[in-house]
This record gives C-alpha cells, structure tokens and sequence, in this order.
C-alpha cells in the first residue's frame, strides 16, 4: 500500500497549478513537434535544457515527459490525415489510418488513436509505478540471441501479412534490407555501400524514407493519374465520432497494444517502431473482420497507437530504475537529471522519491491532458480533408520538404557555387521509388520495415555469434528465443493452414495495397 | 490549419539560425551524448560570464563526428566566429573511417575535459579483479567477450592496449560493439557479456548500487570518488583518457586563434563552467597551445599504431 500512498502524493504535487502549467506546455509543444516529421521529442528536450536550467527540477522534468508523451501522440494526427508519419513508430498507423479518412471515417481514426493511446499510456503509467522492477528484470534478461528471435518474429509476422504475391513483397523487403546495409558497420567501424558519400556513412534516416515513400509517392501518383486527381474525397462519412461498433472493434486492440507495447519499451534494444509493427501484426490475426485489414481496419490504428504509447512509458522503466537510457529522448532526459544534480539510477526511488512519484503522477495528469486537448479538435482536423487535391498536396510537399530540412538542414551538396541539401535530395529520390512501387503494384511498408528491422536483427545476430565465438547452438539457447521462434512458426503455420482449408482469398487481400 | 501554421513556426524558430552570434558551436553528434553536452555547456558558460553575448549550438550527428568534422572544415574556412567540439573518439573515427578530413584540416584550440574508463563486471561475476580478468584472457582471449561503445572507439582501443600489455593478441579480442548509451549496459547487467567498458560517469550509480564492480579505471591516477586502482597499478602498463576538446575553423588568423583561446580559456576558468563539471562528474584537465599540440599528435600516432594491431585500420 505504501505505493498508493506515495502515488497520491505525487497526484497532489503535480496537481498544483504551476506543475499543471508546465505540463500543458510539454504536451502542446510536444504535440506540435510530434506533427512534423523530422523534429521528434529528442530535439525538442535537447533545445529546452539551458532555458529549463533556472527552473525548478519537479517542473521541467514533467514538462519533458509531457514533450515526450505529446509527441508520440502528435505523429498520428499526420499519418492518418495525410499519409505523411511524423516519426517512425507512426508508420503503422498510417497504413489502416489513411485508408479510413479517404473513406470519410477519419474522425474515429483520430478517436481511436486518441483514446488508444490514453487507454495505455494510463495502464502503462501504473504499470511504471506498480511493476516497474519486476518489468525490467525480465527486460534484462534479453540476450542478444533473443533480440535476434524478436527480430524473426517481426520479419515473419509482417511478411506473412504480405497476401497472395510473396514474390512482391519480399521484393519491397529486400530493398529496405539493402538500404540497412548502408553506412558505418556498428561492429566493425568499416563503411559499407557508402561511395565515399559523407552523408551515406550514418545510413539513411529511417523518417526520410517513410516520409518520400508515403507522402512524395502518393504526391507524384496523384498528379499522373487524372482519374485519381478527380475523385472527390468524402471528409466526413457518418459519425465524426467512434460508433459503437468502433468502440467494441477497438477496445481490445487498445488492450493488446499496450501488454506488447509496454514490455518491448522496456527492452534496451526494443523501441515505439518494433512494438508498432507487432502490434498490426497481432491485430490482423485477432481480427473478426481480417479482410478489412489494407482498407482501413480500426483495429491497425487501435492498436498500433496504444503500443507506441505504451512503450514510450515503458521506456521510462529502465531510465528510472537503473539509470539506463534506451532512446534518444530518454537520454536527453538522463541529461536532464543529471542538470538538477540527480542520478537515475537504483537509488534514485530511494533518494528523491517525491520527485519521482510526482514525475510518475504528472505522466498520468499530461496523458489527461492529452486527450482533452485532441478530441474537441478532431472535428477541426479532418477539415482538412476538404482541401482542394491540388492545395493539399502542395501543402503535403512543403511540409513534408520542410520536416526533411528541418531534421537535417546540412547543404552538403554542391554543384558550384550553389548547395543543396543531400537530404533533399534522397527524399525526392525515395519519393520517386515510392511512386514507381506503387505504380507497378508493389507495397510500400515492407520496405520501412526492411530498413528498421534488418540492422537490428544482423548486429543482433552478429553479437550472438561473437559472444558464443561461432556457435550456432547460442540462438536456441535460451526459453525466450524457443519461446519467440515457436510463436514465429505458427504466425506461419495458421495461415498457412487456413489457406489450405480453402480461405486463401481473404489473406490475399491482406496489405497489398495499403499505399 | 492554425496548428500546423504554428507548428512549422515553432520548428522554424527552433531550427533558425541566429544572425548576430558570437560564437556558433557544432557538436558534431545528436543531441544528448557528450559532445553535444560539452557544447550546451559550454554556451551556457560562455553567456553566463558574459564572454560571448549570443552562443549557438548545432548538431551534426554520424559517423564518430566525421560527418560534422567534415562539414565544419568545408564551409567555416577563416570564420573566427565557428567552434567545434571533439574529442578522442574522433581520432579513432578519422581512422577506421578513412575520412578525408582529419584534425589536421581544423584549428585545435584546448583540450577541456576528459573521462577515464572504467573496467566493469557484473556483480555476480567471478572476476574479482584484473589479475583474474588477465588469467582468464591468457587462458581463452575468444572466451572473454568485451561490450563498449562503438569499434574502433576508446572503449575498443582500451580493450586492445590491455591485451597487448599483458601479451595476447589485440586481434583476438572478443570486442562486442553497442551503440552507446544504456544498451552495452544492459548487456553488462544482463550478465550476457563478460566485461564492460564504458565512460566511468556512465556506470557511476550502478556501481554506487553495488550491481557493477569496478575493477579498474584506465587513467594514470585513480578517480576521485571510486574505490578503484588504476590498470598502471595493478601491473597492466596502459594509460589512456576519453578527453573532449574544442576547435575553431581552418584558415584563420594567429590574431583570431589567440582571441578565442583567451575566451575558451576565460570560460574554462569560470565559476558557471567549473560548477558544470562537478554536477556532470567531468574532470577538468584543461591544455591549449603547443603541449595541447604535442599530446595530440602523440594520441594520434598511438592510435593509429593500436588500430592497426587490432586490425581495424590497414
């Protein structure tokens, strides 16, 4: 009982009013970062540090989890609107998201991502304050062998979502697990596929990618196909509002979201993108309605949106516990800590356990804040959609031109006197693959993928390998990973064995097109 | 349409660069790690003491500072107005990278702090000590797996001096790279590597907490504030500091390089700065001029000496 006590605490501290400001703040600053692709939280943290030097601990370090919780919300509103995500872990949610606000049903996505990401930012919060030790036990007894089996589960579950031509998909895989390969080799330090490019040696930025592959693609096919140029868009169809149908599809997903996102946060090598990917996958196998997955499922935004949630809290488990930041944000937060002379660490719950409850509390007061700040806006949002194509898309290729800049504003290319920014021109590059992807029927996700996945999963592999000095036997070595590579085998196995029975049709339609 | 409005000014205000700096400092690394740490800290200092009225920091991440190195040494030429942070690290980096630009293409003005790293094993290791680490490195250098930052970094060259200085071979050294950060320290807690080695700042609480033991640091003289030998005493004859340092622009004038080495060394001397390093746990170890030089180019020819015997570097 002794948590509730300091948990009530921490609920009457971050309550008082200037805590309650500094939240609104981090919330709304973090909401608008989190819109732009190519700005995420990290930045943001890192810019606010001096000015927060003078203020007081409790109230800037609430402010940044509020930056931190904001932003991982704000990459939704885009993605879905606009097919445009924010950050990686909103890859997903553009997926089944896009698809519901061209069919006029952009209202409930944004619910439901909205209240998702409420539902488990609420349950991965108390899941911070009550099992937090027990979380990160189990996180740290990840092995790199068991990351690898992670990593096959991903790759397996999302390719089997790849329908009735493997042959496409696994193409589109392959490219994104090309482009991994680009850059500084972790292990080794040598570069590799770089071409003496500067650029080229941190490999290509995972947001670039999915920014030129969504929103520049979907840009140039619009503007060569007439047809597509001309067909209206139905803003709003229905309810702007989650029918009840909505909420019985949705509540699960919002569940199920959260129990993967939550402990894959936690992991050191886990992340917001893994959990995302997990989560679709899972939602498409649960799903009563399988067929509507690829033209918008509210479940793929369900519960994609509560997993990348939940892990941003789960993320806060090994930075409170052990002093282990596992994300770009978290260590910037570390940072922080360290600024008003505080050590993350095993002994920070005992030596300043009021800050730390009242950092727990203020996460549930901004998820809170949050949700009062999106829903009243939805309506406001899917106006959007009523833009003239020809402004909308403009406006789509400024914006996604600007967060590129914005992200990496280096003109480190130059022909003569003039200089262009070498990210630019990838996007433009990428924007044309994507367009030609789609023009020939190929999907666009697995790319992403590719590229987020295959780097994890070979220094994965290659460090199992190094540690048992070649032996093979290491990547079954472990419960986990028999655990995870049994799950990988039926992930394959059910289909498989529903294709057999004659219900092959539905899978087919699965994700081909989910531009 | 007011929210993007607003939020694409917001990102444009933060991301604008300001017209009337005095100084502009690159941390050639993403926000959070310690270049980028030493350069806000470093801006902080210098507006504090009134040095410098306007001080910008920019992040130019990849590539062990490389990327931003280069662009530095190609687009300030002669600005006296433009510093960059480095360190150690980027030595190695310029190495295994095979970078065009090297420190040679840049003003080196002082080094500012440096770090030792430290030697750590989980709690419930059977290692007590180096003598037991070195015994069990003789007996199977492939058996003791070593997790630190990136290869070719100080991590990986202190973990290949050791083996040197106790006569096994640096390339059969078990070097497993992270990216930095929390995940080789997972790994090391996780008890799946045998040994760590990291920044001793970045291990400090675990090893208040008594879940790493410190078995050594890497520095010529112990760390204030560890109970801990260093490797020269416990008979590993190896001596090497993360040091961070700063740079101004190639091409400027001996009259310019004298000017911001008065105010870099101003504000080293600062009360605000002096205050910073305590509550980041930096030493100062603060050089400039030509012993700053000298040691210089004797880390480079050492490295590049370590790097090859490893054999990351042809």
């Amino acid at each position: 009982m002794e948590t509730f006590d300091l948990l009530a605490q921490g609920l009457l501290s971050a309550l008082q009013v200037h805590n309650l400001i500094y939240a609104l703040i981090g919330v709304t600053l973090g909401t608008a970062v989190g819109v732009l692709p190519g700005i995420g939280p990290a930045l943001t943290v890192a810019l606010l540090l001096p000015v927060t030097y003078k203020l007081d601990p409790g109230g800037s370090l609430i402010m940044f989890a509020g930056i931190y919780y904001g932003g991982m919300y704000g990459g939704s509103t885009t993605s879905i609107l606009l097919n445009t995500p924010g950050e990686s872990a909103s890859i997903v949610t553009a997926l089944e998201g896009n698809k519901m606000a061209r069919q006029g049903r952009g209202g409930p996505a944004l619910a439901t991502a909205a209240i998702g990401s409420f539902v488990a930012g609420l349950l991965a919060t108390l899941g911070l304050a009550f099992i937090a030790p027990f979380v990160v036990k189990f996180a740290l007894s990840f092995g790199p062998w068991d990351y690898f089996a992670l990593m096959v589960l991903a790759f397996v579950t999302v390719s089997a979502a790849f329908g009735d031509s493997a042959l496409r998909g696994l193409t589109a895989l392959f490219i994104g697990l090309g482009l991994g390969l680009i850059g500084i080799d972790l292990q080794t330090g040598q570069t590799r596929l770089a071409f003496n490019v500067m650029d080229l040696l941190d490999g290509i930025e995972v947001t670039t990618l999915a920014v030129a592959l969504f929103a520049i693609g979907e840009t140039l096919k619009t503007a060569s196909d007439r047809d597509q140029a001309n067909t209206e868009v139905t803003a709003v169809k229905g309810s702007v509002w989650m029918t009840l149908e909505d909420w019985k599809r949705s509540w699960a997903s919002w569940l199920r979201g959260t129990f993967i996102g939550f402990p894959i946060g936690a992991m050191p090598a886990g992340g917001a993108d893994v959990a995302s990917f997990l989560s679709y996958s899972t939602e498409k196998t649960f799903s009563k309605k399988p067929e509507e997955f690829g033209n918008g499922a509210i479940e793929g935004v369900a519960g994609p949106e509560a997993a990348n949630n939940a892990s941003a809290a789960g993320t806060l488990v090994p930075l409170l516990t052990l002093g282990l930041p596992t994300t770009a944000t978290a260590a910037i937060m570390l940072a922080g800590f360290q600024q008003f002379g505080l050590q993350p660490g095993p002994l920070l719950f005992a030596n300043n356990a009021p800050l730390v409850w009242a950092l727990i509390a203020s996460l549930l007061v901004a998820n809170f804040m949050l949700l009062v700040l999106n829903l009243p806006l939805i309506g406001l949002w899917v106006r959007l959609l009523t833009i003239p194509k020809h402004w909308l898309y403009a406006g789509i290729l400024t914006f996604a031109t600007l967060g590129t800049l914005g992200a990496n504003g280096a003109m480190s290319m130059g022909f003569g006197p003039v200089r262009i920014s070498f990210e630019l021109v990838l996007l433009l590059a990428f924007g044309i693959l994507g367009y030609l992807l789609r023009r020939f029927g190929y999907p666009i996700a697995p790319v992403v993928v590719g590229l987020i996945l295959g780097p994890m999963a070979e220094q994965q592999l290659r460090r199992a390998l190094a540690i048992s000095q070649g032996d093979i036997g290491v990547l079954f070595s472990s419960p986990i990973s028999i655990v995870l590579y049994v799950a990988a085998i039926i992930a394959v196995g059910v289909p498989m064995i529903l294709r057999l029975r004659g219900q092959g049709g539905v899978l087919g339609q699965l994700a081909t097109d989910e531009d | 349409m007011n929210k993007l409005l607003l939020a694409a000014l917001v990102t444009g205000a933060l991301s604008a660069p300001a017209f009337a700096a005095d100084y502009t400092i690159m941390a050639p690394a993403g926000p959070g790690g310690g270049w980028d740490q030493t350069a806000r800290t470093m801006q902080e200092a210098l507006q504090a003491e009134g040095i410098s009225g306007n001080v910008q920091v920019t992040n130019v991440p990849g590539a062990g500072g490389t990327i931003g190195l280069a662009q530095f040494a190609t687009q300030e030429n002669g600005n006296p107005n433009a510093l960059i942070v480095g360190g150690y690290v980027m030595v190695g980096a310029i190495l295994t990278n095979m970078s065009p630009v090297s420190l040679d293409n840049v003003t080196p003005i002082a080094r500012l702090t440096g770090e030792a790293v430290a030697l750590v094993v989980p709690a419930a290791s059977d290692i007590e000590s180096v003598d037991d680490l070195v015994a069990a490195l003789k007996a199977d250098p492939g058996a003791v797996a070593w997790a630190g930052g990136s290869a070719g970094g100080v991590d990986h060259i202190t973990a290949g001096l050791i083996a040197q200085a106790v006569d096994v071979d640096p390339t059969q050294v078990n070097y497993i790279a992270y990216s930095g950060g929390g995940e080789a320290l997972a790994a090391i807690l996780g008890g799946q590597v045998t040994v760590g080695l990291s920044g001793v700042s970045e291990f400090a609480s675990q090893i208040e907490a008594g879940e790493l033991r410190l078995l050594a640091v890497s520095t010529d003289t112990r760390v204030p504030g560890f109970d801990a030998p260093t490797l020269m005493e416990e008979g590993v004859d190896v001596a090497v500091q993360n040091w961070r340092m700063v740079a101004a622009a190639p091409g400027i004038t001996d009259e310019q390089k004298a000017a911001i080495t008065a105010d870099v060394k101003a504000m080293a001397e600062s009360a605000t700065w002096q205050s910073a390093l305590e509550t980041r746990g930096w030493v100062d170890t603060y050089l400039d001029g030509d012993a700053f030089a000298t040691q210089l180019e004797a880390d480079k020819s050492a490295t590049e000496a370590i790097l090859k015997d490893i054999g990351l570097v042809q």
